[in-house]
Formats: C-alpha cells, structure tokens, sequence
C-alpha cells in the first residue's frame, strides 16, 4: 500500500499545484496550498509505515501547525488585501510587478 | 479476504480523494470548492487511519477540516465572496440520483463492514492498544525543542494575524 500511498499523495500534490497555477482567486490558491501540504503529510504518513517507526507523524503534527499558523496570517493579509483593492483577483495584485 | 478489503476501501479513499481534489480546482465558487477539499481531507484522514497512523488521522479531521477549512469559509463569507448563484445551485435529478445511490452505498458498506471482522492492519507498526504513545513519545522527547518553537509561531502567528486584519486608522 506504501507504493499507491505515495501515487495518491503526488497526484494531490500535482492538483494542488495546477489549482496554484490557474486560478485567480487568491482564497482558492490558499486552499491549494493546503492541500499540497496535505498530500506531503500523505507521504509523511506512508514513509513512516514504511520504516516502522512514528517520527513521520510526528512531522506531519508540525505541518499541521504551521499550516493553521499560515492559514491564519495568510487570510489576515488577504483581508487586508481585499480593504485595499475590494477584490482578491490576483490580476489586481500587480504592485510589484516590473 | 481482508487485505483485499484493505486494497478495495484503500483505493476507493484514494479516488474520492483524487476526484474531489479535481472538483475542488475546477469549481468556480469559493464555498463549493471549500466544501470539496474537505471531502478531500476526510479522505486523506480515512488513508491515514488504514495506514496505521489512527492519532493523525484524528487531528486530521479536527484540525484541518474542522479548523483551517472553517476560518477559510469565515474569510469567504467576510469578503461576502460566496456568489449566490453559484452557492445555491441544485444539481439536476442526475445529480441528485448519484448522491442518493453513493449515500446508499456507503451505508450499505458501513453495514456489511460492522458485521465483518475487519482486518488487522497487516504488519501493524504499532500496539492498537495505545495509539497515542507511538506519537507522543518521541514529540515529547525527541523534539521537544521543535514543539515548544511550534508554540511560539502560533503565537506569532495569532499576533500577526490581528494586527495585520485589524482596520487601521490610515488605512487608503
């Protein structure tokens, strides 16, 4: 099962990635950023089945944690974002664009 | 017979997942493509519970369905971003014939699984007797010094996450 395990977990992580690519909204980004994390934590759970020992879900805690961390300061800054603009279209989002 | 139980609701966990990651990155409405990625999250947490990590698979549901998933809809329903028309929209009767039979199936499962002995996990890594301890020792040991910095950040983070959103007096 460790081999699908991981086949899932890169699947996941090429949606998110794609999601990250092609959408605007920058709520919707945000998720798939979460779910690239949780498609690693997929993995993390498979390789530490794999060597039989639980320090790979022990890093999955961390992830979780600094995931909620980043949640948190990430929505805050796109609610300041959205004050500035009134929208959260990346297209507007262009300040520092050269 | 039980590992090819194990195999079938393995792979099965796995598609949803796949599917509902796809249907999370092609919805047009932030509350629909919020509600796909925690179908997505269940699944994972299901994937994690057969890989024997029961306590992740836990605080997977908890947190991050629970939480995370919660604070983005918060967001969504703040920026007043959830169109109307695409949050209220109503599947045609196909639509609502596939919920119904999945609805059934995953019941009529759920049943044939309670009468089943389910499998024991093959090659078990840890005593199902405790499934905390595999975690918690080495996170109260081993890393103790990342633990007590994961505090830290969450602190920051809450910190930072109000000062950021709060509506300052110069605000353009």
């Amino acid at each position: 099962m460790i081999s699908e395990a991981l086949f899932f977990s890169a699947v996941l992580f090429t949606i998110g990635v794609v999601g990250v690519l092609t959408r605007r909204n920058a709520i919707i980004i945000f998720m798939c950023v979460e779910l690239m994390l949780n498609a690693v934590n997929l993995s993390f759970i498979a390789l530490s089945r794999l060597h039989g020992s639980a320090n790979g879900q022990v890093f999955v805690l961390f992830v979780m944690t600094i995931a909620a961390a980043e949640a948190a300061v990430g929505l805050a800054i796109i609610i300041s974002i959205f004050r500035h603009h009134k929208s959260v279209d990346l297209r507007n989002i262009n300040l520092l664009k050269g | 017979m039980n590992t090819l139980v194990y195999t079938f609701h393995f792979y099965l966990f796995g598609l949803i997942a796949i599917a509902s990651a796809l249907a999370f990155v092609t919805r047009k409405s932030p509350v629909a493509a919020a509600l796909w990625l925690v179908n997505t999250m269940f699944c994972l947490s299901a994937l994690f519970v057969m890989l024997d990590a029961q306590f992740i698979g836990a605080v997977q549901v908890l947190v991050y369905a629970g939480a995370i998933m919660v604070v983005f809809l918060f967001v969504v329903m703040l920026l007043n971003l959830g169109q109307a028309s695409d949050v209220t929209d109503i599947r045609g009767l196909g639509g609502r014939l596939t919920a119904g039979l999945v609805g059934l199936a995953m019941l009529a499962e759920l049943f044939a699984l309670s009468r089943l002995h389910f499998p024991r996990l093959v090659g078990a890594m840890s005593d199902h007797a405790n499934i905390v301890n595999p975690v918690s020792a080495p996170l109260f040991q081993e890393y103790l010094l990342p633990f007590e910095v994961t505090s830290v950040v969450l602190l920051v983070a809450v910190v930072g996450a109000v000062v950021l959103a709060k509506r300052g007096d110069n605000v353009s």
